[in-house]
């Protein structure tokens, strides 16, 4: 299968990109790592005219650990997945995207393509939730930061305007007294989660003092679970906060997993990643 | 129409192609280099896995333009001077392909698992070879075929 004709942009700088964005409008889509937009385009469920590849742009790639996380759009899973620095300071960042599809995908696919695509069934979409993460974007009015929270719209959709590249996702460095965890059930063939849940809780004096868990997979987008959040914050522990996790939740069903079953387990996810995250925050 | 210039398995091509051109059939039909095979419309088989500047790639899903002024290494590259590379020779040995259609890709996917990691367990390879879906073997004699290739590379390059 070979996508359809479109004429091809590679510029070298985010100003660049910027320009050709506005340039071409509707008509064109920018090129990450194309591990999700060039299998769209060769099945033509997509047909841009224009693409803007930025993998030339230099600018945009790497990972700054300095009293935060910046991680620029276009660092590879591979590039996560391997950081030392990231182990210790976001260990849970690395844990899930260790679990993304294949070496293959993970030596070209990018956290800026992920977060922008919005695949209801990706991974880091529920680690930035559950880490009240930011996403840095620039566009022809200049820089903005949208919450994470702000950002996932709806299946398939955010926050971003067509002429606006996002630059770099800014997460937080954990510390003492805090934990995170991601756990998944992934497809079998491709990985992507069927449910996958992210926990984030900060303990102060042996009491939870901040709790976020977000869900992929199951429905349209990722989302929060603010009931499981608001039982850990009462006191609740993992089992008795998630017994309904599930509850209330728009959830689509397909032939791999049906919608009972996929809410049954956002709360078996959901209880193994808040034991999880609450462990690494005592520990 | 773009003018590129990619290196395969160490030699410099200079061609003109659509951007639309997949790599996978710029190395077959530009090139003639038939050894990468397409097996799938999902980027999810891996039997079209080349190398691009030491990182597998499933070359379905890159642009041939993409590949410009990179270099590719494809299972026509892998033997040196008609010694087979110990991946291929292990594959042979421990009997690691029935049809074979898989094959390259699995053995290019190992190898850059066996770059990262020269003593993986049998579950590392497992996990490693993710990427990859074989139709025949059942994937028991290709961990062992990778396994015997792991020993004898640790072998010919003692740490
Ligand atoms: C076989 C297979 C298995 C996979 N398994 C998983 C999995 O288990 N978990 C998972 O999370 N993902 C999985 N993926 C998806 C993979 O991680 C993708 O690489 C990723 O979702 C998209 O990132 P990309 O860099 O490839 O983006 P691209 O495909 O290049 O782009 C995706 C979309 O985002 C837009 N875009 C890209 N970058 C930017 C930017 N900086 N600013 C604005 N818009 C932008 C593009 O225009 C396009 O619309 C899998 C993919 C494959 C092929
Ligand atoms: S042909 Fe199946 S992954 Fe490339
Ligand atoms: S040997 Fe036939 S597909 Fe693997």
């Amino acid at each position: 299968m070979i996508p359809s004709s479109f004429e091809y942009h590679a510029p070298t700088s985010v100003a660049e990109a910027l320009s050709l964005l506005q340039q071409y409008g509707d008509e064109a889509k920018i090129l990450a790592g194309g591990h999700s937009l060039l299998p769209a385009m060769k099945l033509r469920l997509a047909a841009p005219g224009v693409l803007i590849d930025i993998n030339k742009i230099a600018e945009l790639r790497g990972v700054v650990i300095n009293g935060n996380v910046n991680i620029g759009s276009m660092t590879t899973w591979a590039t996560l997945e391997h950081h030392d620095g990231l182990r210790s300071a976001c260990g849970v960042l690395p844990e899930a995207v260790a679990m993304i599809g294949d070496i293959q995908v993970r030596n070209r696919g990018t956290i800026g393509g992920s977060l922008a695509h919005a695949d209801p069934a990706a991974d880091t979409p529920a680690v930035v939730l559950a880490l009240d993460g930011q996403i840095r974007a620039q566009g022809p009015g200049g820089e903005r930061t949208i919450a994470a929270g702000d950002f996932f719209t709806d299946m398939l959709s955010t926050a971003l305007e067509p002429t606006e590249l996002i630059t770099a996702v800014i997460l937080p460095t954990l510390g003492k007294g805090e934990g995170a965890a991601y756990v998944k059930f992934p497809h079998p063939a491709s990985g992507y989660a069927i449910v996958g849940v992210a926990a984030y809780v900060k303990m102060d004096g042996g009491s939870v003092s901040t709790c976020r868990v977000a869900v992929t997979g199951a429905g349209p987008k990722a989302v929060r679970l603010t009931d499981v959040e608001q039982a850990v914050l009462g006191g609740a522990d993992a089992a008795a906060a998630t017994a309904n996790a599930g509850a209330g939740l728009d959830i689509l069903g397909d032939i791999h997993a049906g919608e009972e079953y996929r809410r049954a387990m956002v709360a078996v996810y959901a209880k193994r990643a808040l034991q999880k995250a609450m462990e690494r925050a005592s520990g | 129409m773009t003018t590129i210039t990619v290196t395969v398995n160490g030699k410099s091509y200079t061609r003109d192609v659509e951007p639309r051109t997949l790599l996978v059939h710029f190395l077959r039909e530009h090139l003639n280099l038939t050894g990468t095979h397409i097996g799938c419309d999902t980027s999810q088989c891996g039997a079209c896995v080349v190398h691009i500047d030491g990182k597998s790639a499933k070359s379905c899903t890159v642009l041939a333009v993409q590949a410009d002024g990179a270099s590719v290494t494809t299972i026509e590259g892998l033997a040196e001077n008609g010694t087979l590379h110990p991946l291929q020779e292990g594959f042979w040995e421990k009997h690691g392909l029935q049809c074979g259609f898989c094959t390259p890709g699995m053995i290019m996917s190992a190898a850059d698992l066996l770059a990262q990691n020269p003593n993986p367990s049998e579950e590392e390879i497992r996990h490693g070879l993710e990427g990859n879906l074989c139709r025949c073997t059942g994937y028991e004699n290709i961990v062992r075929a990778v396994r015997y290739a792991a020993e004898k590379m640790r072998a010919e390059q003692p740490a």
